[in-house]
């Protein structure tokens, strides 16, 4: 329109006010928008920078090679071998379920792979289980055909990539799945027990756990020195974009490899006693009597720990735990057995302590006595006639030890036991290792409810009723025999070569010319004239053994059923029969190596765990194989038979022995 | 006759207009786009065909329209804003019947060589039409009731359309920069506060109204108000964008990572950073210093235009150009609140930076007009 000049000078006033109020406000919310810059790119820049970073940086662990375990000569127990696998990434395999199955469908063309590992694979390729970009292993040890297949097929297989990585192994398989136990995936278990430890301790659990189907040791050594064995885990760092992918790695940092193990046992010392034990159900411990060390371990039948690195089938898993021998215990340290006879020397030595007798005293054997109305029988019928303490233990005279076990009552007994290593838990990186039992009067009435009876001791001196010991504590007891010292036996020789030091030995307590005579008496079974294990005796003067033979009854006979005959073991069902047990140490002048044996269900001690003994006692004596000249001459061609058909393992150990399951 | 054809024969007329050109202006604009040259340069990773030379060519094409706009005499182009302003309307039906649909709502038209934008082209034409409303209404009308009508009515019709498409960040943009322009025209300031009063109440309403069967906005802007309020509620969802960019713009810091070192946008955690987000790699790459510098170019231009005006005589001139920086400044306040998180996702683009032709043409069109009055003010 329009306007007077006047008018037009007067709106454009009020326009310019006008225009100066909004210039104003915009001014002001300038103000506020470079205020919010200020807050967030200056005051809370360090928290935006730590995001941008985190966002940016994704830590990967990279997984430390196990420590190896060597034998006490450097021979390799558990090693590391390459694994080729194969592992597919969800994102690059394919966006939709069928996608990805193909690409597994294709892979399964051209490698091993059963229905069942595909729908397992499409288990954990399930982007609500494990994010898209983490790589999931679908096939383990294939070998270097299957995996150059699969390399050489890559176009044809997104997402699927063929690693290199490395997974445990046993060469010397049956001989230490014991001992060595065997290495598994971290289970949801693990992580509990962890987690509860942490809870407990504070202590942080180690982030290679968390890796999926990470392996960690499940039993044995490989359990109980897990944290050794394992190493540190490395870190990469590499930088991930928004969806995850990884774009390129940032730095590296070495982890540290496991410390190696160097274990106090002899690999072929080992091997030649799990070959002599056979198929028998049976356990044997060779020990050094001067420090400890445990030469070899073995209970049998044993297992091949490698199927379990590698997951057992579930029907070899079944044939193991169903054989009626028990391949899968280890009857060195959880066998608890009674230790018979083998455990007079107990009795003999609190007697003697205690001063109830001298080596001198005499009693007389009339084949039995007779107890509150109960009679007990020694196992000689017609009776011994008079027995001192060398005849009594030679010829393992039960009435002796039934009367002087009376005399010296049985908590003396325990505590000479307990000195000597029976009922006591021995410290060993192993699984569910037992106490055995040393029983006392406390002890009944305690557990039983029960005032502890006259024929309760008469049973424990000669090692039957309450009385258990597990190989280890036997082959311990006479260790600390053979050397009046408390031994305590070990089974980690070195860790990265730095040997572990050995604790001093303090002697136990016993008079010296006491033990002596105990001694005298297991030198007299061997090498007496009437000495119950001088079938087992070794003829070389400068190696002669001291032992004791036992033989255990895993169950009562009537008197009718005994006059039947039909206790004689080989009319007996195999689980009834009698436990063979046999401890020993040679040389006799200078005690070096110990020996225990219990063949369960074997027969007699002297008969069948005796030999054993002797055996392993030479193996370890004499480093190589027991020499003919050994043995009593009569013995020979039978021994040289028996040497020639076990088997053995090659010098260089990787010669499988045949399977014993 | 108005005043200004009054002392007509005092415009500078032919090519002296080029002196009285405000060329300070045109660099400080010229200026923020060579940094959002640099900012696309740098997100495409070093390329400069993906997203930068585009850009400069879509910008040397405005500057020429700018040019060619600013030696056009003012009253030509008073004149002709009832007709820009039909125009636009029809564009705006154009797309709102036929346009294609991009992005889950219909807002261009693809001529073959761009893709026009009739909002972004009606944010112009509504303030070139209001100012003309004003030039030509008696000064004793103006706050009254049915003339106050027309302004509001003119104002509604592009927006309900924009809204439509749906759009509300252009809406909101349209509605307060007419707003703006009936301000400073002199409307009584009791309509104002009457209706801010009803946009209180309205704000009610619409946030009471969700999930209700009359429920006034759609799902997804509804999502973008919640995130906004609080976007760690949902952080890998529709909170991602937000926390991402105040992570980028956070982790600049002082002085920034440096060109081309910032690790959310080159990884791709940032959302949209070539076109609305564009800020938030600035700042991540040149820190507190980038972002600020820019802040004060922006500020430079609103000074500008706000002197512009002030010197200015010309009814209809002074109220284009209170619109025109109304417009800019709505541009910038409401990108960088909502990538700083002060304000929802609305989908508007930071003026002169963002990737994209339509704004870039249209705001260097507006300062064409700007251009134009400054020229041919009555001296």
């Amino acid at each position: 329109m329009r306007r007077a000049p006047r008018d037009t000078e007067a709106t454009s006033r009020s326009v310019t006010r006008r225009a100066l109020f909004m210039g104003g406000c915009m001014a002001a919310m300038v103000g506020a928008l470079g205020a919010r810059m200020r807050f967030i790119g200056v005051e809370q820049a360090d928290e935006f920078r730590l995001l941008a970073e985190e966002n940016r940086v994704s830590i990967r662990l990279i997984p430390p090679a196990r420590g190896l375990i060597q034998d006490r000569n450097g021979k390799l127990i558990a090693g590391n071998e390459q694994n080729y696998r194969v592992v597919i990434t969800r994102e690059n395999a394919g966006k939709t379920d069928d996608e990805v199955k193909e690409v597994l469908n294709r892979l399964s063309h051209i490698i091993p792979m059963t229905a069942e590992d595909i729908a397992d694979a499409m288990k954990e390729l399930n982007p609500k289980v494990n994010s898209a970009f983490v790589p999931i292993t679908v096939a383990e040890r294939l070998d270097w055909d299957d995996f150059s297949k699969v390399a050489i097929n890559a176009p044809a297989l997104p997402g699927v990539t063929p690693e290199a990585g490395l997974s445990r192994l046993y060469p010397r398989d049956f001989d230490f799945a014991h001992i060595v136990g065997y290495v598994g995936p971290v289970s949801e278990k693990d992580l509990q027990d962890l987690r509860d430890k942490q809870q407990e301790t504070g202590e942080n659990i180690d982030p290679l756990l968390m890796i999926p189907k990470f392996q960690i040791g499940k039993i044995g050594v490989e359990k109980w020195m897990e944290d050794t064995l394992r190493g540190t885990a490395g870190t990469k760092r590499i930088e991930v974009n928004h969806v995850g992918r990884v774009m390129r790695e940032l730095d590296r940092q070495e982890g540290l490899k496991g410390k190696d193990l160097r274990l106090t046992i002899d690999a072929d010392v080992q091997n030649f006693v799990q070959a002599r034990l056979g198929e028998e159900s049976a356990a044997c411990v060779v020990m050094d009597v001067n420090n400890g060390d445990i030469i070899a371990a073995v209970s049998s039948p044993s297992f091949d720990p490698n199927l379990f690195v590698r997951g057992i089938s579930s029907a070899d898993y079944s044939a193991l735990t169903e054989h009626d021998h028990r391949p899968l215990a280890n009857k060195v340290v959880q066998g608890a057995y009674p230790p018979g006879s083998t455990f007079k020397m107990v009795t003999a030595l609190a007697a003697l302590e205690a001063g109830v007798i001298d080596e001198n005293t005499v009693v007389r054997c009339p084949g039995h006595i007779e107890m509150g109305g109960i009679r007990f029988n020694c196992w000689k019928r017609g009776g011994h006639g008079p027995v001192n303490l060398k005849r009594g233990l030679s010829e393992s005279c039960d009435v002796f030890f039934y009367d002087i076990g009376q005399r010296v009552g049985i908590d003396k007994m325990a505590e000479t036991g307990k000195k000597l290593g029976i009922g006591v838990r021995h410290d060993l990186p192993m699984s569910a290792i037992s106490e055995g039992k040393m029983p006392n009067k406390a002890w009944k009435l305690e557990r039983y409810k029960q005032e502890w009876v006259i024929g309760d001791t008469i049973n424990a001196s000669i090692g039957q009723g309450y009385v258990l010991a597990t190989p280890l504590q036997l082959a311990v007891m006479a260790s600390r025999i053979a050397s009046g010292k408390q031994i305590a036996p070990r089974i980690i020789h070195s860790v990265n070569d730095i040997a572990v030091p050995i604790p001093a030995v303090e002697g136990l307590g016993l008079d010296g010319s006491k033990l002596r005579a105990v001694q005298m008496g297991m030198f007299e079974v061997m090498n007496g004239p009437h000495g119950t294990g001088r079938g087992s005796r070794i003829a070389d003067d400068s190696m002669r053994m001291c032992g004791k033979s036992g033989t255990a009854q895993v169950r009562n006979f009537s008197d009718a059923e005994k006059r039947s005959g039909a206790t004689k073991n080989e009319n007996l069902p195999w689980k009834l029969r009698d436990h063979a047990l046999f401890v020993g140490f040679a040389p006799a002048e200078a005690p070096r190596y110990a020996v225990s044996v219990v063949v369960e269900h074997g027969g007699g001690g002297s008969l069948v765990a005796g030999p054993i003994a002797r055996d392993a006692l030479l193996r370890a004596l004499t480093g190589g194989m027991p020499p003919l000249t050994a043995y009593p001459a009569d013995q020979r061609p039978r021994v040289e038979n028996l040497l020639n058909t076990l088997q053995l393992r090659l010098p260089d150990g990787t010669q499988p022995a045949p399977s014993k399951v | 006759m108005s005043f200004l054809e009054y002392r007509l024969k005092l415009a500078p007329s032919g090519i002296a207009k080029v002196f009285y050109i405000n060329w300070a202006l045109i660099l400080v604009l010229t200026a923020i786009a060579a940094i959002g040259w640099l900012m696309l340069y740098s997100i495409a990773g070093g390329d400069i065909n993906e997203w930068a030379l585009p850009q400069m060519k879509r910008f040397g094409a405005g500057l020429c329209l700018l040019m060619f706009v600013a030696f056009v005499p003012i009253w030509f182009w008073r004149s002709t804003s009832g007709a820009a302003y039909l125009l636009a309307m029809v564009l705006l039906l154009v797309v709102h019947f036929f346009g294609a649909v991009g992005m889950g709502a219909q807002r261009w038209i693809d001529l073959g060589f761009m893709r026009l934008q009739p909002s972004e082209l009606m944010k112009v034409t509504l303030v070139m039409m209001l100012a003309a409303y004003y030039d030509w209404l008696d000064d004793k009308k103006i706050s009254s009731p049915l003339w106050v009508l027309i302004p509001v009515v003119l104002i509604l019709l592009p927006t309900y359309l924009v809204l439509k498409q749906p759009n509300l960040g252009t809406a909101v943009m349209l509605i307060l920069a007419g707003a703006g322009v009936m301000f400073a025209a002199g409307v009584s300031l009791w309509y104002f506060g009457a209706v801010t009063a009803l946009g209180g109440g309205g704000i009610t309403a619409v946030i009471m109204s969700e999930g209700t069967p009359w429920q006034l906005l759609h799902d997804y802007q509804y999502k973008r108000i919640h995130t906004f309020l609080d976007p760690s509620a949902d952080p890998l969802g529709t909170g991602y964008n937000i926390i991402q960019a105040k992570i980028a713009l956070g982790s600049g810091g002082w002085a920034g990572k440096g060109f081309m070192q910032g690790t959310q946008s080159r990884l791709n955690f940032l959302p949209e950073k070539h076109t609305d987000f564009i800020f938030t790699t600035l700042g991540e790459e040149f820190g507190f210093i980038g972002a600020i510098s820019l802040l004060a170019l922006y500020t430079l231009v609103l000074v500008f235009c706000i002197i512009a005006a002030i010197q200015n005589k010309d009814r209809f001139s002074q109220l284009l150009i209170v619109g025109v920086a109304m417009n800019f400044f709505l541009y910038l306040a409401v990108n960088l609140a909502m990538v700083m998180g002060m304000a929802p996702v609305v989908g508007v683009p930071l003026p002169l930076l963002s990737y994209g032709g339509s704004a870039t043409l249209v705001i260097l069109l507006a300062f064409g007009l700007v251009q134009s009055a400054i020229v041919h003010r009555p001296r």
